[in-house]
């Protein structure tokens, strides 16, 4: 395998990871997968919060436990860094090139471990919203970014399967570190101490060695490289730029907040139910569907979760990706209106098909949108304008499960039975997804005046970071 | 000169990352699907 390109810098620089001629793409998406098999352990970080509840009492929790709602915490914090790292290092990570970004992010994450792990030993939870929460969550945000211009440059014909590929992994990640994280506690939990430190300790080093092979292997393609047989259009077309546009011009243009608000409200309706699904299943089908059916449903739902990314971003190249935020919006629409009925009429089976088809959807969203803003955009600034756009999971990851939790609590207060408690949910997920529409409906190409000039502004970034390679 | 600056990815090297990414996404994926039965059960 090729471990050294031409070029000068850093091993780290842009410039050391341009592939030789011969290299093969297809070598690129493991690469990514490398990253975001391992950022997405936070999907399944709540393994832990039982466990942590009971370091000092053992068998249960004693006074000076940590509580589970302090334990919450510690996710919402990496999921609101997720999006402010994305945000801020964006540029960063683009110009820096993938990987810097990943060993950046392999250094985060596994930090974030040790650092948490060391928060466990001394007992300390504030070290713990510093490790995994601060660190881990700037780990999950240049993580998340830092493949994708690099594999929509490498998949010119294909971007939204490209980029499928890698956020399907994300959501692919929790199926490894839940069982693995099980199976480590287990084992080195005795009858008088909870195995969580060590267990932290051995997931940020296999993670550090699995992210920097990642980190190894990636290149970017040579300036001009198309893939063989693809011929690139030679005109923009209508929704599919040619141009591109400096990072923080896409903030100016209403194309970018539009598809900020498509990407919210999508997610918003899909981690509403994301959250709940255990609990909402119980309760709409007393009786019937069993707390450990319930957990079969959760399982299966991440199933499609991860097979929404791949199957939908893939569909997108073919459909186009306006067409496809319209399927999500329209048949969300219908099957978020279908839910309440499938409960009067007892359907199990028809609830579970609405949420495996939502849910597909809502990870459907999260893959499609960087081939979207690569459309939009173009392709030289596209991973650090991704950053910038994922602030909408920050902000649809408080209004989701607040809407779910404030809507039932106030129906059950006021008498509505509890099978019947979430109706007003649907409904009003639904109304979202009809916003979602509209704000779709008005993506339209980007204005002239935002595109690059080629030959100026592209060349300086690269002055930008030939220069940082140097330094 | 060219042919020192070419280095071909080999099928074994694409076989190599692929599996070193699928054998445990697909361990995890057939976990995950165990545990999904029990909604069947």
């Amino acid at each position: 395998m090729e471990t050294e390109t031409g070029g000068g810098g850093s091993w780290f620089s842009r410039s050391r990871t341009v592939a030789r001629p011969g290299y093969s793409r297809w070598m690129v998406p493991p690469a990514a997968l490398c990253v975001h098999l391992c950022i997405g352990q936070a999907y399944a970080y709540s393994v832990f919060n039982l466990p942590m509840t009971k370091l000092i009492g053992i068998t249960e929790s004693a006074p000076d436990d940590w509580k589970l709602t302090e334990l919450g915490w510690i996710f919402s914090l990496a999921i609101f860094f997720l999006g402010v790292s994305s945000a801020v290092f964006g540029r960063w990570v683009e110009e820096g090139g993938p990987r810097k970004a990943m060993f950046t992010a392999a250094l985060c994450w596994a930090g974030g471990f040790l650092i948490s792990a060391f928060g466990v030993y001394i007992h300390n939870l504030w070290v713990i919203y510093l490790g995994y929460g601060v660190l881990g969550g700037i780990a999950l945000g240049i993580g998340y970014i830092s493949p994708v211009s690099t594999l929509i440059k490498w998949f010119p014909d294909r971007p939204g399967m490209a980029t499928g590929m890698a956020i399907m992994g994300f959501g692919g990640g929790a199926f490894i570190a839940s069982p693995l994280s099980v199976w480590l506690m287990k084992k080195f939990t005795t009858e008088t101490h909870i195995g969580v430190m060590e267990t932290f300790v051995i997931l940020g080093v296999v993670y550090f060695a699995f992210m920097v092979v990642g980190s190894i292997i990636v290149r970017v393609p040579a300036p001009g490289w198309k893939p063989e047989g693809y011929v690139e259009p030679v005109q923009s077309t209508k929704l599919i730029t040619r141009n591109d546009v400096f990072v923080y011009d896409a903030l100016k243009t209403p194309q970018f907040w539009l598809i900020w608000w498509v990407l919210c409200l999508n997610v918003t309706a899909g981690i509403g139910v994301l959250g709940q699904a255990s609990a909402m299943s119980q309760e709409m089908f007393p009786g019937l569907i069993t707390p450990v059916a319930a957990a079969g449903l959760v399982g299966l739902m991440s199933l499609f979760n991860m097979g929404g990314r791949f199957a939908w971003a893939s569909t997108s190249d073919f459909i186009g990706r306006k067409n496809t935020y319209f399927v999500f919006m329209v048949l969300g629409f219908i099957l978020y209106c279908l839910v309440p009925y499938t409960g009067a009429v007892g359907s199990i089976a028809g609830f579970v098909l609405c949420f495996c088809i939502i849910i597909s959807m809502y990870g459907g969203g999260f893959a499609t949108v960087p081939a979207y803003l690569r459309d939009m955009f173009g392709t030289r600034y596209v991973g650090a304008i991704h950053g910038l756009l994922l602030t909408a999971w920050s902000a649809a990851g408080i209004f989701g499960p607040v809407l779910v939790n404030y809507i039932r609590e106030y129906n059950v207060n006021h008498g509505v039975p509890k099978a019947e408690a979430y109706n007003t949910t649907m409904y009003i997920m639904a109304g979202l997804l009809v916003i979602g529409f509209i704000c779709n409906f008005f993506v339209k190409a980007v204005d002239k005046r935002y595109h690059m000039k080629k030959e100026t502004e592209a060349d300086t970034a690269l002055a930008t970071a030939a220069r940082s390679a140097r330094a | 000169m060219n042919e020192v600056n070419q280095n071909p990815t080999t099928p074994l090297q694409l076989l190599l990352a692929w599996g070193f990414v699928g054998i445990p996404l697909i361990w995890g994926v057939f976990q995950t699907l165990l545990n999904a039965l029990q909604l069947f059960q």
